[in-house]
């Protein structure tokens, strides 16, 4: 029996299935990386393993031994699961020392006085900052842990965690916020946890990452386990079951409207800080599709078109002149509209009915005095209901009663009311059905057909081939691949997408 | 207990007030309203008719329509105060400086008046300036500044406060007093002034006609204009507004803004009423301006703030406290009731309404 068993195990959350069944087996002294696109249920996994989930069905051992499910992270902690969360500040507790924070746990627990001087702590906190080779002395020691900058955060919750000699240690994306050095400890440090008996579970999108570490991957889609490999990894394999493959089109298939000129120009911009700036032209009456993994830069090269948050570098131009929104409002007014990623998040507003979310972005339209025409704000509701097929016993009905893909209409339906120069989709078919896919889609194709420039930027490769004439690879917050649809297949999207450091994997 | 669910909930319009036309497309209206959604709709307008018929049987000066309007008279400064905080509620906000730009606004008509001896007019314009003032530096705070809502109209109170009293030398300011240099103040209340609160039309006081267009001003504004449709998405998701080309900067501005004008027409009141610059005058006007405004959250089962609901709050308390203090009530129980109020529509809110109410939790603690 392996040291590591996951069984059928399955979770939901308000009756919406996250985890479909999850069966993993792995042994003491290896390394399985976690692999899976946005929404496919890592995140959910890691917290049932942590326990701060509580197992809703199947089975968990470590050595043999399962968790009590009524006790929560302390069950799994005490049977030597010790989880590096994505999110430091969920990790660390600002206001305390950097050595209050490496034995937090300790204190937590009462195996320290939770009163005494700080002075008492150094010696014991120094040996756990030394477990992960960091020599860290009083001075460090004695910092609000706020103080330190992100990757030493990061190192705190890692030396924490191998202070507590686990069986099972689980990194969940451990080096988005580390430097090259420090990823380079991070890599020794698991090395280390290997040579010393320790099952890790390493999680993370970053492919090189995991190609170097793991000894065997397994890919997670749609909250089960699409597939299982062993050293060496097929990445091309591995990438595909982790964007998805709903049968690979025939060429004919693709789209292929090309548009003339230029709509918005980009010039020098540059998504994050260390990235490399680029250029790219966004046509009138085609579909851009913008593929990316998660943290490839989509969203922040969608939020900065529309003036939602500046690029780190660059300038725009919107039909020649020069375009530079400080707001959502400008860019709203010049005609450059965006559907958010988040939905929830972003653009729905709790207990507002269908009418009045759809009128939101032109409600001046509707009061060119100030006084609202209420009458026609109903009717451009109907229209939006009308026009998507939204199913909806009325206008009036409240969107957080509409499903998913309703919701989605009417967020995206609400935008065509004006006539876009540039209309950004940021995952637009995330959690909708495939029938609101097909139907979303069709909208998005008449859009630029009626003139707009349209940029549809989603993770899942198929997603954008449904609707896009030209695909533009993201990597990094660099486009690694600019080309129209029918010149390009799949795979070499696909490869592209998971290309290591520049380079295609197939 | 068992309570049929209700679907597609019908949220446009006012909610209560569901219009015709909307009926004609709806094509699965499900009427069936549970004893619960009764409860949280109607609950506490039930409450005010119980309680006034109480009194009215109870006690023969009750059923005078004079203690009606005195009632309603003793109401309208919460009441006008109180539209204001709605406002800021409606933004996802509380402005705390209510209570003492109320009495700074005491202080500065019975200033002009008595120190600078200007007619009434000069200090009602004087007063609203500074109001507005006010709710300037307060947008400036929390809008430009950035610090939360709260702790900035936290700061402004304390501020305000405080400045009132320097050119007073912390006195009240009366008519005939004597000033520093030990002269005799040259001016006084004037008539007009004065007659804001003692003026009647037909038999309706002044104060409350003020209220009464000020309520239709608001609820007109809140509910009827754009300005008043992107406040409340301001208040409901502000990102989401923000996204939607919404400046939702402006609008919270806009929102302490107008909260600092209402907030020192309730201080105008409040001086042609006592009849002399109090300095103490507005001290407990906060805590009740926000507990109307709470009640007039869940007063209609609306479930966020307006304006008609605050009207209520105030008439309500307004009639319990009249009506006890006739049935001979201590007045040191006043508080006692207030908070019995305020808690009871927190548990309409919150405890039986199903529609949770995004603004009272986080805009107040």
């Amino acid at each position: 029996m392996a040291m590591i068993e996951l069984h059928d195990v399955r979770h939901a959350f308000s009756g919406n299935p996250v985890l479909r069944g999850v069966s993993l087996s792995w042994d003491a002294g290896e390394v399985m990386g976690l692999m899976g696109a946005n929404g496919a249920g890592k995140s959910t996994l890691i917290k049932v393993l942590a326990g701060v989930h509580p197992l809703q069905h199947g089975r968990i051992s470590v050595d043999g031994a399962s968790p009590d499910a009524a006790d929560g992270p302390l069950a799994a902690r005490r049977l030597g699961i010790e989880t590096v969360h994505q999110r430091i500040d969920e990790g660390v507790v600002p206001g305390l020392s950097v050595a209050e924070n490496l034995l937090f746990e300790r204190i937590a627990q009462g195996e320290l006085p939770a009163v005494g001087s700080l002075r008492g702590l150094l010696p014991a906190a120094r040996g756990v900052a030394a477990g992960l080779g960091l020599d860290w002395g009083d001075a460090v020691l004695r910092r609000d842990v706020h103080e330190l900058g992100i990757a030493d955060q990061q190192l705190v919750l890692l030396a924490r965690a191998l202070s507590r000699r686990p069986k099972l240690l689980v990194l969940d994306e451990p080096t988005s916020a580390l430097s090259a050095a420090e990823t380079e400890r991070l890599f020794g440090v698991v090395e280390d946890m290997r040579r010393g008996g320790v099952a890790v579970l390493y999680v993370s999108h970053h492919i090189n990452e995991v190609d170097r570490l793991a000894d065997r991957i397994a890919v997670l889609r749609d909250g089960s386990i699409r597939s299982e490999q062993t050293q060496p990894f097929d990445w091309s394999v591995a990438v595909r079951d982790m964007l998805g493959e709903r049968g690979v089109r025939e060429l004919a298939e693709k789209n292929d409207q090309r548009g003339e000129d230029t709509v918005l120009e980009l010039r020098g911009v540059q998504l994050f800080a260390g990235s490399a700036p680029f250029d790219l032209d966004l046509r009138r009456g085609e579909v851009t599709g913008v593929v990316g993994l998660l943290g490839a830069g989509k969203s922040e090269l969608a939020l900065g078109v529309f003036g939602a948050q500046p690029f780190q570098a660059g300038t725009m131009r919107l039909d020649g002149a020069p375009y530079a929104p400080k707001s959502p409002a400008k860019a709203v007014a010049e005609e450059v509209y965006l559907v958010p990623e988040d939905r929830a998040a972003q653009a729905m507003l709790p207990g507002w009915s269908i009418a009045r979310t759809a009128s939101l972005p032109f409600l001046r339209a509707l009061s060119p005095s100030g006084v609202l025409q209420r009458r026609k704000e109903r009717a451009d509701g109907r229209a939006v209901i009308d026009r998507f097929g939204v199913v909806a016993s009325s206008e009036a009905q409240g969107v957080d009663s509409l499903s998913g893909g309703n919701q989605q209409k009417v967020v995206v339906g609400r935008w065509l009311r004006g006539r876009p120069r540039v209309m950004l989709l940021d995952e637009p078919f995330r959690g909708i059905d495939i029938g609101a896919r097909h139907d979303l889609s069709a909208r998005v194709r008449e859009l630029a057909a009626g003139g707009s420039a349209v940029v549809v930027l989603a993770s899942d490769v198929d997603e954008v081939l449904e609707v896009a004439d030209r695909v533009i690879v993201l990597v990094e917050g660099v486009p690694r691949l600019d080309s129209y649809a029918v010149d390009v297949t799949r795979d070499r999207i696909v490869a592209r997408t998971a290309a290591l450091n520049g380079e295609d994997v197939a | 207990m068992a309570v049929p669910e209700v679907k597609g909930p019908q949220v446009d319009g006012d909610g209560a007030k569901a219009d015709p036309a909307e009926k004609v497309t709806a094509t699965a209206p499900s009427p069936r309203t549970g004893v619960r959604e009764l409860a949280v709709r109607y609950g506490f307008i039930a409450i005010t008719v119980v309680l006034f018929v109480y009194f009215a049987v109870a006690e023969e000066s009750f059923r005078q329509p004079s203690t009606l309007f005195s009632m309603l008279k003793f109401a309208s400064v919460v009441a006008v105060v109180g539209l204001g905080v709605t406002l800021t509620m409606v933004v996802g906000g509380l402005d705390l400086s209510v209570g003492s730009v109320a009495g700074m606004s005491v202080t500065i008509s019975a200033m002009a008046m008595v120190f600078y001896a200007q007619v009434g007019g000069v200090a009602i314009a004087v007063v609203l300036l500074a109001g507005a003032l006010v709710g300037a530096v307060n947008a400036l705070l929390i809008v430009v500044l950035r610090i939360p809502d709260l702790l900035a109209t936290l700061a402004s109170m304390f501020v305000i406060m405080g400045l009132k009293l320097v050119p007073v030398d912390g006195q009240s300011v009366s008519s005939g007093m004597v000033l520093r240099d030990g002269s005799v103040a040259p001016g006084k209340f004037t008539p007009d002034f004065l007659a804001i609160d003692r003026a009647f039309i037909g038999p309706v006081p002044l104060p409350v006609v003020i209220v009464g267009l000020l309520a239709v001003g608001t609820w007109f504004f809140l509910t009827r204009t754009r300005w008043g449709r992107l406040m409340y998405a301001v208040g409901a998701n502000p990102e989401a507004a923000r996204l939607a080309g919404v400046r939702v900067g402006r609008y919270r501005a806009l929102a302490y803004v107008l909260s600092g004008v209402f907030a020192s027409i309730g201080g105008l009141i409040l001086s042609s009423r006592i009849g002399q610059g109090d300095i103490s005058a507005g001290n407990s006007l906060l805590l009740d301006a926000v507990a109307v405004a709470l009640v007039g959250t869940s007063v209609l089962g609306l479930g966020r703030p307006n304006a008609w609901g605050t009207i209520l709050g105030a008439v309500l308390i307004g009639i319990l406290i009249t009506g006890l203090t006739i049935t001979g009530f201590p007045y040191y129980g006043q508080d006692i009731v207030k908070g019995i109020v305020l808690l009871l529509a927190l548990l309409f809110s919150f405890t039986l309404s199903r529609r949770r109410s995004r603004y009272a939790p986080a805009a107040v603690i």
